[in-house]
């Protein structure tokens, strides 16, 4: 098993005809994806080639949905027409929407945050790099050929510290991956996963990551000790980061002596999750906990 | 971005929230001339982005034009917890019977908005919930809805404010919501919100942050930019479009994605311990591409900051691979030529590692080594910089 995302996962992408989408469409298609459709409503009715295949696209999500079966979308629309895009999603009942679009203002983020309460849609990001199931299906831009199928799950707000981890990890494989954003608002938190992964019988150890800003790895240090029973390590990254300052991503700020990497690191280890210095350390935690 | 008080004011006042008449100086004489067009007693503040300028001789009243400007005088040049203060606000100054708080806030714990309002305004905001939590209503506010008449209604009488002032605050309550909504704020805050001895209610101080994400659609917030007060590398690579902070170590740091540098940083800090706590002296993303002018643009960035002793760049090749990496570092190695003056530490990992390896040892440039992992390479680029 994996989590959100596996092999009989059908997949639109909204922004598919776009520079990332038509990139990013193309490797995922390469990763064995089934990428069934794009969304463009001026486009509609035309098909995009790719190598190995002829996409078509559709008018709307709702039309893509019931032509093809999908019920995954990978968002790579810009900034100003993300919410649009985003609720269209939701309104179509998607069950996930990636949201891989870096830069979406938080008052957008937050009103289609609230209007998918109640909903069946899944929101993963934005400004996030996606979900990979390896071996099985690819929702995102996380590169498909670092590693395999295997028993670690991974949560992290950044993407490259999780190509990172997965590499470093990459003898013993994943059962999914994700990318979760590094945005002061997303949809699916480490929170979410960490049920996730504690529920998927194939996950044995669960890699955690966090950054500074916000206290959302506070929130999942309470949660991992009342609710997760299988092994956790955790990394995160921001002990240096100045205060007042945005280091990159959108929710990475210290703000007065909130969201520090120090009080994250503690609150981790309070809740009995090892937490290494380096991702390198980290990864040997991991190998301790899983014998290999 | 952090507004000074004096564009917040401004903000403020374009929505109808009601402010006291005043205006911003750089000089003594500009303060002087407010001061002579109000006409009557007036406070200088110095506009710093950082509390407790009362305490710090930053606030002053003034009872006519000439002891505006000497007040001015005072205050301009003034070093308020290292913000040096470049600008006063001169306003009319107000009698206050009573202090109020008001604010909305991104609530990024529970993904939607709050309004927080109190009517034990002037102290600081972090003291009163810790010391009178009981004095302070927390609203959560509906994204999908925002506030309307009968939304701030419940906000004040939450705060329990009084009869003789409710609907004026509830007007400002739905004002200041625009402001908050229309302005793509993720704060607005008043404190205080203070009632004249009149019985009139104004904001009078007020604090204001914008999300730059939301750029796109607010052209006019581009002229709210601070840059006198930016770090001038900070300037030079928000020009190049690179994600550039300024830190005070000595080992400049190049690195794709916002997590991984972060994650470099602290790992440079670590090692740093052992060679006389060096630490790293930037943040620079050049994000997941790392092409070669990117990298060049960086490298030269990096290069020009005195401070740096050495440069780690660390870079993981996933959706561009290490050989491209390695290109972009040969390439911008050759682009800055004699400029490129200070040792390069090179950590590659990823697709196809063994071929960046092999491009970067084949170019056998003097200046830069490769060591194979993060913790290795963090730990020689220290070692250089000591």
């Amino acid at each position: 098993m994996s989590i959100f995302l596996n092999e009989n996962s059908k997949v639109i992408v909204q922004g598919m005809t776009g520079s990332e989408g038509s990139k990013h469409t193309q490797r995922m298609l390469a990763s064995g994806t089934a990428i069934v459709g794009g969304v463009n409503p001026r486009k509609a009715g035309t098909s995009v080639d790719f190598e190995g295949a002829s996409v078509p696209v559709f008018g709307g999500v709702a039309e893509a949905m019931k032509e093809t079966g999908a019920d995954v979308s990978v968002i790579f629309v810009p900034p100003p027409f993300a919410k649009a895009a985003v609720i269209e999603a939701i309104d179509a009942q998607i069950g996930l929407a990636v949201v891989i679009t870096e830069g979406i203002p938080v008052h957008d983020s937050t009103a289609f945050w609230a209007h998918a309460q109640g909903s069946s849609t899944r929101i993963i990001g934005p400004n996030c790099p996606g979900l990979i199931s390896p071996g099985r299906s690819n929702a995102g831009i996380i590169p498909a050929n670092i590693t395999q199928q295997g028993k670690i799950g991974l949560v992290s707000k950044s993407g490259t510290l999780t190509y990172q981890m997965m590499y470093e990890l990459r003898d013993i494989g994943f059962s999914t991956a994700i990318g979760i954003g590094g945005d002061p608002v997303i949809g699916t938190t480490h929170i979410d996963a960490l049920q996730a992964f504690q529920d998927d019988p194939e996950t044995e150890a669960i890699v955690m990551i966090g950054e500074i800003g916000g206290d959302a790895e506070e929130r999942a240090a309470d949660f991992i000790k009342a609710n997760v029973t299988k092994p956790v390590v955790g990394y995160v990254a921001g002990f240096t980061a100045p205060e007042g300052k945005t280091m990159g991503h959108a929710g990475a700020i210290v703000s007065g002596s909130a969201g520090t990497a120090q009080a994250k690191k503690e609150a981790l280890e309070a809740a009995g999750v090892g937490v290494g210095k380096t991702p390198s350390e980290t990864a040997r935690l991991m190998r301790e906990l899983v014998g290999a | 971005m952090d507004l000074f008080e004096y564009q917040a004011r401004d903000l403020l006042a374009s929505h109808g929230v009601p402010v006291l008449p005043g205006g911003v100086a750089e000089t003594p004489e500009q303060a002087e001339a407010i001061a002579r067009e109000i006409g009557q007693t007036v406070v200088v503040k110095a506009q710093v982005k950082t509390g407790g300028r009362g305490k710090a001789g930053g606030v002053k009243l003034a009872d006519n034009a000439e002891d505006a400007k000497a007040r001015a005088q005072d205050i301009l040049g003034l070093d308020i917890k290292g913000h040096v203060t470049h600008k006063v606000m001169v306003a009319q100054a107000s009698d206050i019977a009573e202090e109020y708080y008001f604010s909305y806030l991104l609530d990024r714990s529970n993904r939607t908005f709050l309004a927080m309002a109190s009517v034990e305004g002037g102290m600081e905001i972090e003291q009163l919930a810790v010391e009178r939590p009981e004095a302070l209503a927390r609203i959560p506010v509906d994204a999908g809805k925002g506030v309307d008449e009968a939304k701030a209604a419940e906000i004040v009488d939450a705060a329990g404010f009084a009869p003789e002032v409710r609907d004026q605050v509830i007007a400002i309550a739905v004002q200041l919501w625009e402001v908050f909504s229309k302005e793509d704020a993720t704060l607005v805050e008043v404190n205080p919100l203070a009632k004249a001895p009149d019985g009139t209610v104004l904001a009078l101080d007020a604090k204001v942050t914008l999300d730059e994400n939301a750029a796109f659609r607010h052209a006019e917030h581009a002229e709210l930019a601070d840059t006198a007060a930016a770090d001038p590398l900070e300037a030079r690579a928000k020009e190049k479009d690179l994600n550039y902070v300024k830190l005070e170590g000595e080992v400049g740091i190049i690195g794709n994605g916002a997590g991984l540098v972060m994650s470099t940083l602290d790992v440079v800090a670590y090692a740093g311990e052992e060679f006389g706590g060096v630490k790293p002296a930037n943040f620079l993303d050049i994000g997941g591409g790392a092409s070669a002018e990117v990298m060049a643009n960086g490298l030269e960035i990096i290069l020009s900051d005195p401070a740096v002793k050495s440069v780690f760049v660390n870079v993981f090749g996933g959706i561009t691979a290490c050989d491209a990496v390695a290109n972009g570092i040969v390439s911008a190695l050759g682009i800055l030529g004699d400029e490129a003056t200070k040792p390069l530490v090179v950590r590659l990992d990823g697709n196809n590692v063994e071929e960046g390896r092999r491009i970067l040892a084949e170019a056998n440039h003097p200046l830069v080594t490769v060591v194979d992992t993060m913790d290795g390479a963090a730990r020689r680029a220290a070692e250089l910089a000591a």
